[in-house]
């Protein structure tokens, strides 16, 4: 059973007198315990897609049509003290920048206490128990002395930590976390992804990664989703896509890694930049970047196909795998 | 023998936190003193860099690498210590010595969104510095002149009139780059160029970096937290701690072989795509701020290897078989 399934979403913008796609068919499965990461450059749709998960999308934009249904429950047309049961209760959510999600003038004990009032009705004493227990799993040294703390007096690892805390207070089934450690140094950084790794193993929790730095999702994620200018391009084993990319995209942004170039070589580019929502390209929206791009390419959408364990729209995968189908017929006749 | 450019010795900065100066004075045991909190944000460091090369400068958030850039550049004075630029010492200049000094070396900064001027078009942005440093040269000398740099960073001149929201992330990025390079400079420090940027086009941006070193023979200070970049782009790299250098070394020797335990902290974290196995070293805490001047190695509150010694003598840069220099008690006496 599916924990989480989103299919055929769009998602759009009505900006100036202009309705446009910022989602176009985004369709994926989480099941439960399962850790998967959306990778892709900025504008390619990956924090709406996260946000549009607990329907937060706001104006101008709004679901234009699809379907997310956590265990059957569909969430687009959820009234909102429906939402607001399943936000923080079962789906939780990370953001970048940690001061921006802690409210400055409210300590962090205030912050803490009130999401659990919020949501089970408890004294004050209970849930601040609840709360010190909490910091304390994520590994907050002297958690009775930060309950009094502002955010200010908290450095961004450990603002972090306090913000995943929040997040473990109500026990959610799935937690997005978007661009989590972007805003964080390496050496916190890497303990950041492995608290929450070890968190989403040890609860069989369900974690949708939302990043663009691929070497933290080789870490975490099981499976990867790639997107670009708002459509699914590749989806697959997070290894399978690491080490054998179909999709040009995905090829194109593993090449731009400086770890695949040798020191003081070029980098290997991907020419030109994501185009804005009022200029989306016709056909595969990645032509006039991709070095493989026919005609075909520029007039027609290309569909899912499987191509091993992964599924890739690009004409080009498609067309190889035709030729392989095509030699295998030649030589059984 | 690389020739120096820049020779940076023992340079200290540190920022009073006092507000007011009604605010320093304080009732200590019955009696009015006047007290001065300060940050030592750089604590003595020593630097070398040669002509030609990409020295990387990387460290933790607070470790003082973004105040060595503003210190070197003149935007904020030194405390103490000398920065000599070829046989030129330069951190004591005036206002007006120093704005003819800029000629010689620019700054990139981090964020393109902030540091290009929202009201000036690329046009404006790129012809202040220009004729500013050129009086001599004719208006459409200096037309010709934005044209070629525009055109050699890979930004259409046609768009020249345009304002700086009209571009993207990374091509703002590369007009900065040009407004660096409009004075022809040979020295530009670039302070986290890529952090804002994806990583197709922090590709970009690198590779542009590095054209324009090969056309130009440009040195460059290179500050940044990333050490994939790091192991691409440098010649050498100095790590830093807590306002010092504790490790110097070409860029081979320091990702093959670093000495400092901090070095090998910091490179353990580094999220890589093969290797899923290997577990980071983890670091106790998180890099204290520097209220006091610290006594004995600024390392040793995180330090694994910390010994009686590390608390009380601060260690010296000591120059290692292999030619990098690191500034570690544990690897002086051979216990790492």
């Amino acid at each position: 059973m599916n924990l989480l399934s989103v299919s055929n979403l769009h998602v759009n913008f009505h900006l100036k007198g202009q309705d446009l796609a910022a989602l176009i068919d985004v369709s994926f499965t989480l099941n439960r315990g399962e850790r998967i990461a959306i990778v892709g450059e900025s504008g390619a749709g990956k924090s709406i897609l996260g946000f549009s998960i607990v329907n937060l999308v706001d104006k101008p934009g709004y679901i234009k049509s699809g379907s997310i249904k956590l265990q059957n429950k569909e969430i687009t047309t959820m009234s909102l003290p429906q939402l607001q049961e399943v936000r923080g209760k079962r789906i939780a959510m990370i953001f970048q920048d940690p001061m921006m999600t802690l409210n400055p003038v409210l300590t962090i004990g205030v912050q803490l206490v009130e999401a659990i009032r919020s949501h089970t009705r408890i004294s004050f004493k209970d849930a601040k128990n609840i709360a010190i227990e909490k910091l304390h799993s994520v590994q907050i040294a002297s958690p009775e002395k930060r309950f009094n703390q502002y955010p200010h007096e908290l450095s961004g690892g450990m603002r972090q930590r306090v913000i995943i805390a929040t997040v473990l207070l109500l026990n959610p089934d799935i937690i997005i976390a978007d661009e989590p450690t972007t805003a964080l140094d390496v050496t916190i950084q890497a303990e950041i992804i492995q608290l929450l790794l070890d968190i989403c193993r040890n609860n069989s929790m369900a974690l949708l990664l939302i990043s663009h730095d691929l070497g933290v999702v080789s870490r975490v994620a099981e499976r990867t989703i790639v997107m670009y200018a708002g459509r699914v391009v590749e989806e697959g084993p997070t290894l399978e896509i690491i080490n054998d990319p179909q999709h040009p995209y995905t090829q194109g942004l593993l090449n731009a890694l400086p770890q695949m170039a040798l020191p003081g070589q070029r980098l290997n580019q991907i020419q030109g930049s994501m185009p804005p929502l009022n200029e989306r390209p016709s056909g595969c929206a990645f032509h006039p970047r991709c070095p493989y791009a026919t005609d075909q390419c520029r007039q027609q959408q290309p569909s899912f196909i499987h191509s091993g364990v992964s599924t890739v729209a690009c004409f080009m995968v498609e067309d190889m795998i035709n030729d392989a189908h095509l030699d295998d017929d030649e030589e059984s006749r | 023998m690389p020739t120096p450019l820049i020779q940076i010795s023992h340079l200290e900065k540190s920022f009073t936190t006092n507000k007011s100066w009604f605010g320093q004075w304080q009732i200590d045991r019955g009696k009015i003193r006047r007290k001065k909190d300060s940050v030592h944000a750089l604590n003595g460091v020593n630097l070398t860099i040669n002509q030609g090369e990409t020295l990387c400068v990387v460290g933790e958030t607070g470790c003082g690498k973004s105040t060595l850039a503003r210190v070197l550049m003149g935007l904020t004075p030194a405390s103490s210590g000398e920065v000599h630029y070829q046989d030129q010492r330069i951190d004591h200049l005036n206002d007006r010595q120093r704005m003819l000094f800029r000629r010689r070396m620019q700054m990139v900064f981090q964020n393109p969104y902030a540091s290009l001027n929202p009201r000036m078009t690329v046009y404006q942005t790129l012809s202040e510095p220009i004729s500013f440093h050129n009086p001599q040269l004719s208006a459409s000398q200096v037309d010709e002149k934005i044209h070629a740099l525009l055109e050699s960073v890979g930004i259409s001149p046609s768009s020249m009139d345009n304002y700086p929201n009209e571009f993207s992330g990374g091509q703002r990025q590369r007009i900065s780059l040009a407004r660096a390079l409009s004075v022809e400079p040979d020295f530009i420090i670039a302070d986290e160029p890529l952090s804002a940027l994806d990583v197709s086009v922090q590709a970009q941006v690198l590779n542009l970096m590095m054209d324009k070193q090969e056309e130009r023979n440009l040195t460059y200070l290179f500050i940044t937290h990333d050490l994939a970049v790091v192991e691409h782009f440098a010649t050498r790299v100095a790590v830093m701690y807590l306002g010092r250098v504790c490790e110097l070394a070409s860029t081979s020797t320091l990702f093959s072989a670093p000495k400092h335990p901090y070095t090998k902290a910091l490179l353990s974290a580094i999220p890589r795509l093969d290797n899923n196995t290997t577990q980071p070293i983890r670091l106790m805490g998180e890099v204290p701020t520097q209220m006091d001047k610290p006594i004995g190695c600024v390392f040793q509150a995180r330090c694994p290897y910390a010994n009686p010694r590390c608390y009380k003598e601060s260690p010296e840069m000591i120059r290692q078989p292999d030619n990098s220099t690191v500034a570690c008690h544990a690897v002086d006496e051979g216990r790492l």
